[in-house]
């Protein structure tokens, strides 16, 4: 697949990418000096439906699971959990995408399903990159992609160090960042930033927390 | 390695057989059937920073390893979620702390691309020449260490001390010779200094024969060739299966490189070349990282005589609010892809930064790496992968 | 007892022919001495030459220049805190450095410093030189094994091995320059170290040049293997920091460590003569057989002064170019009255040279041809001293499999055809 990457034309532009002076920032409108009403801001850049042949063909495979939309001209498709494994392997073997960028997580501990787990690919040969994102309930856990893209391994490793996600059939999934009896998982939003295990640093570093 | 499928479980990247490590005590000595667990430990020489290593050994051959990281880790993503986007600015150089230049252009272009903004040209073009200057210091420090864990102790006192010239323009254009804080989100703080384009150029014919200087010492050693020559080979495949970025993967063969696939920050004004290797050993390696320093002298060059006049700061609001919505934007630093996915939720604080470390990616490799190679090219590897700590953990 | 000191001063014989015991004696005291002081001018010199070849100063503030930095690392080492591990074996740690240094100075009773100015002229010499100074294996193994701790261990077994890898083809060029002695009419080659070079000086060339390029080429196997030898760059693997085995001394600190480096420093100076003596020479001064004339004999007795004038003459451009400032008064002062010291000698040397020029049987003349001698001999090994810091600074290192491999693979099968041709070439000649 890489060999593909050697030839000597050059890669195809970016797909989708919009010119970013084509839309005004809306804020730029309310740094103005203050005017007895202030307008009314003008919309900002919102998430629009991305079309292209990909996501015709996986809309018509899986339906209502699937959204696609492009954001200031990224794509990233927002996938049900079930879909998971399937369209990251359809992606990885059709679509070319042979690149995982990143793995990672986002927390929104107000939402029903508070996790995010985003994946971010690169296809060499297309030189186009997507998101996808998924939605999981707190305690859930996903299907690794280690067997699909290898460099998943640490990247799955730090999203559970860091979010408490379990990566299903990920080979060796413990904690990568923080030693390894570490408590609790740092960025999500219920770990406070001046927090941290009291505990472990009493018993390993000797020392009261300075917190 | 490649074997043709994708299947990851054919690649033998399964991780150590963990039946028999004792990771609890590292440092005994298996003596029954020839292996051996040997800790490179968090403080050696040569991991460049506090990595561990450990390596399974059968006599002196490595069979496996298993990185022990996050002695550095600081927790930057999450300080990111407590810090205003200007705010957040100066942490980002103390990632990868040897270029830190790159790090401040990749946040930077990536919240103006959240706020939908674009630099003007002129701090396009400033960015641009202080981040290939950034590349020639960061690979300079590479080659020194790096030939300093092979042997040559002399390469390191050359490159450190044409560094200097180096660190001197950054001092003069904004203060700061190492964590530079260089960038603002829209565009450069500082004007140009008064005779930053004659030091540049100063600095571009200085520097011209010592790249020369270090190649006579070491391209054509045969010391050094035997050191570096089908040391630690990872395929095209492998590279791209394990989402190993920068010069590694250029010295397998792959001619990708962000600054020519997906062009930020007027590197489309510029001409250049991607410099590949063939083999993907350390040698390839050496060589690529060699001619990428002269390829981002030609950048400069090209820079320096034509910076455009105009405003160096963008269409910014003071307080950086960026609407709701989420981005993914990559550089190509010094050591791979650099990137920042940011989720914003209107705030004037970033709801998830995350970075998206080359280093740590590419240190993946190492297993891979020293499969079936000795003790003493385990740090020539870790050498050559060009890993900083710093960005590794953040 | 005043005959038996004065007689031997008229003879032309070493102390050991002589059956001399107390000018044997004062020949041993003589060469501990200069040893040491050259392992001391060594130590500065290596750190001066390393640090300047990198781009710096080195040692530029105990003693002007750092001229007494070695002294300064001689007391603090002797005053360091001496660490034994406890579970190591007390006597064989205590004794491990002492047997690398006793090898390494036994060797200096046989090095010829002139026809009659070595200790004893041993009609073994050279074999004796082999034998002993593969003794000094027994020291670092003992070391690493006396450590009672893996890393030095490895360590240790690496160095031997490899110091055991390149004895072999060290020795089997040594054999093909001991052939080169036997090709004289009568046809008897010699051992003896003074006869090496007295073979040389009858057949009129050094063997470095004879049957060219076979003496050449088993110079240069012998160069590359006495850097292995001594675990000096490119081969010192074992000692390196950045691996991970620290090599045999990883245990000891203080007075110990510094014996280790003493003994590595005189194995150094030993190899380095030997490789002078069997083919640059020995103590003979250049192109002794082209440019015969008595003039040129006079004018190469003035190269000792010149050169210690020289010296003078370089520190006192020290002394010049140290900043005027109270700070640099002691320095300069200090580097003033070294200077002035080396003059001095030099001075002497000349008066010595020009005083032993006329009479041949004069004191002053034998003096003088005895000074010549040492000073040759000693240059010569000088220069090879140079070039090992110079090798340091240069390259990087290999690894221990490559060393090896070249040590057996490639060493040896050359030095085996060096042999065999230059005794093929020796029968065809004669």
């Amino acid at each position: 697949m890489a060999e593909e990457v050697k030839t000597p034309a050059p890669p195809p532009p970016p797909e989708g990418e919009k010119k970013p002076t084509a839309e005004k920032p809306p804020a730029a409108a309310s740094a103005e000096p203050a005017k007895p009403a202030a307008p009314a801001k003008p919309a900002g850049p919102v998430p629009v439906p991305w079309t292209s042949p990909l996501v015709e063909k996986y809309r018509s495979q899986y339906g209502s699971g699937l959204e696609a939309q492009t954001y200031l001209g990224q794509n990233y498709l927002t996938v049900d959990r079930a879909l998971i494994p399937d369209i990251l392997r359809l992606l990885r073997d059709e679509e070319q995408f042979d690149y995982c960028v990143d793995i990672t997580a986002v927390h929104y501990p107000k939402r029903e399903k508070q996790f995010d787990v985003v994946w971010i690919l690169y296809s060499f040969p297309r030189n186009e990159r997507v998101r996808v994102k998924t939605q999981i309930a707190d305690g859930a856990s996903i299907p690794s992609s280690v067997p699909i893209w290898p460099t998943a391994n640490w990247l799955e490793r730090e999203v559970y160090d860091m979010f408490g996600i379990m990566f299903d059939g990920h080979p060796d999934l413990k904690r990568i960042l923080l030693p390894d009896s570490w408590k609790g998982h740092p960025l999500r939003k219920d770990y406070g930033i001046l927090q941290q295990d009291k505990e472990w640093v009493q018993i390993n570093l000797g020392i009261e927390s300075g917190q | 390695m490649s074997d043709g499928t994708n299947d990851a479980s054919n690649r033998g990247l399964s991780s150590l057989d963990r039946s028999n490590l004792d990771l609890e005590t590292p440092d005994k000595t298996y003596l029954d059937s020839n292996e051996l667990i040997i800790n490179m430990g968090p403080q050696h020489p040569a991991t460049h920073g506090v990595l561990r290593v450990i390596l399974k050994l059968d006599g002196e051959k490595v069979l496996g390893t298993e990185c022990v990281i996050g002695y550095l880790h600081r927790g930057v993503e999450k300080i990111a979620e407590n810090r205003t986007y200007t705010m957040f600015n100066p942490y980002v150089d103390r990632m990868d702390y040897c270029a830190a230049v790159s790090n401040g252009l990749g946040y930077c272009e990536a919240v103006e691309k959240l706020m939908n903004v674009e630099a003007p040209p002129r701090a396009k073009y400033i960015r641009v020449i202080l981040t290939e200057l950034n590349r020639i210091a960061s690979h300079q420090l590479w080659l020194g260490t790096h030939a300093l864990d092979i042997g040559a102790m002399t390469p390191l006192f050359y490159t450190f001390r044409d560094r200097e010239e180096i660190l001197k323009i950054f001092e003069k254009y904004c203060g700061a010779r190492l964590t530079t804080h260089a960038f603002r989100i829209g565009g450069c703080q500082y004007e140009t200094y008064a005779g930053f384009e004659k030091e540049v150029k100063n600095f571009l014919t200085f520097f011209a024969p010592k790249i020369d200087e270090y190649e006579a010492l070491l391209t054509t050693n045969r010391i050094w060739l035997e050191r570096t020559k089908n040391v630690g080979v990872i395929s095209a495949a492998d590279c791209v299966a394990l989402g190993v970025t920068g010069p590694v993967l250029r010295a397998s063969g792959v001619q990708w490189d962000l600054r020519k696939a997906q062009p930020y920050a007027a590197y489309s004004e510029f001409d250049f070349e991607i410099p590949i290797g063939t083999n993907g050993d350390t040698y390839d390696r050496y060589l690529v990282r060699m001619e990428e320093m002269r390829q981002s002298m030609r950048i400069i060059e090209q820079a320096v005589n034509r910076i455009p006049e105009g405003p160096i700061m963008g269409k910014v609001p003071k307080v950086i609010k960026p609407p709701v919505g989420e981005i993914y934007h990559s550089i190509e630093a010094p050591k791979g892809e650099l990137g920042y996915f940011i989720v914003s939720d209107g705030s004037t604080q970033p709801y998830r930064l995350r970075v998206r470390p080359p280093s740590f990616v590419n240190l993946q490799a190492l297993d891979i790496m020293v499969r079936g190679l000795l003790v003493a090219d385990v740090v020539a590897v870790i050498g050559t992968i060009d890993i900083v700590l710093g960005e590794v953990d953040r | 007892m005043p005959n038996f000191i004065m007689s031997y001063l008229g003879s032309r014989v070493t102390p050991g022919e002589a059956g001399n015991q107390f000018w044997a004696l004062m020949y041993v005291l003589i060469i501990f001495a200069g040893v040491s002081v050259a392992v001391i001018a060594m130590n500065w010199i290596e750190r001066k030459a390393l640090a300047h070849f990198q781009v710096r100063l080195g040692p530029m503030r105990v003693g002007p220049h750092g001229l007494l930095q070695p002294f300064a690392d001689a007391l603090k080492l002797m005053l360091k805190e001496d660490i034994i591990p406890a579970e190591a074996d007390q006597f064989v740690f205590w004794v491990a450095p002492l047997i690398g240094l006793l090898t390494a100075f036994t060797v200096y009773t046989v090095i010829p410093f002139g026809p009659s100015q070595a200790v004893s002229d041993m009609n073994i010499g050279i074999l004796f030189m082999l034998g002993v100074s593969s003794l000094g294996v027994l020291g670092i193994v003992v070391a690493g094994w006396a450590s009672n701790s893996h890393y030095p261990l490895i360590g240790a077994l690496r160095s031997s091995a490899q110091m055991v890898s390149y004895e072999v083809a060290m020795g089997l060029a040594v054999v093909s320059a001991i052939l080169m002695t036997s090709m004289n009419e009568k046809g008897t080659g010699t051992l003896s170290m003074i006869g090496i070079v007295q073979a040389q000086q009858q057949q009129g060339v050094w063997f470095i040049f004879k049957f060219f390029p076979l003496g050449l080429l088993a110079f240069v196997i012998f160069a590359i293997a006495m850097i292995a030898e001594t675990n000096r760059a490119p081969f010192d693997l074992a000692e390196a920091e950045s691996e991970l085995t620290a090599g045999y001394h990883t245990e000891y600190s203080g007075l110990r460590w510094s014996l280790f480096m003493l003994a590595e420093y005189a194995a150094m100076i030993a190899v380095s003569s030997i490789a002078v003596t069997l083919w640059l020479g020995g103590w003979m001064r250049p192109f002794p057989n082209l440019l015969k004339a008595p003039a040129w004999e006079f004018i190469f007795s003035l190269f000792p002064g010149f050169t210690f004038f020289g010296l003078a003459a370089i520190a006192f451009l020290g002394v010049a170019r140290m900043p005027a400032h109270s700070f640099f008064k002691i320095q300069r002062i200090g580097l003033a009255v070294f200077a002035a010291l080396l003059g001095f000698f030099a001075l002497l040397l000349l008066v010595i040279a020009v005083a032993g020029r006329s009479a041949d049987t004069s004191l002053a003349a034998r003096f003088n041809e005895g000074i010549d001698y040492v000073y040759w001999f000693v240059l010569k090994v000088a220069v090879f001293m140079y070039l090992f810091i110079w090798y340091r600074a240069t390259w990087p290192r290999y690894r221990f499999d490559q060393l090896m491999k070249i040590g057996w693979k490639v060493m040896l099968p050359i030095s085996l055809g060096v042999l065999m041709v230059t005794a093929i070439v020796g029968v065809i000649v004669s």
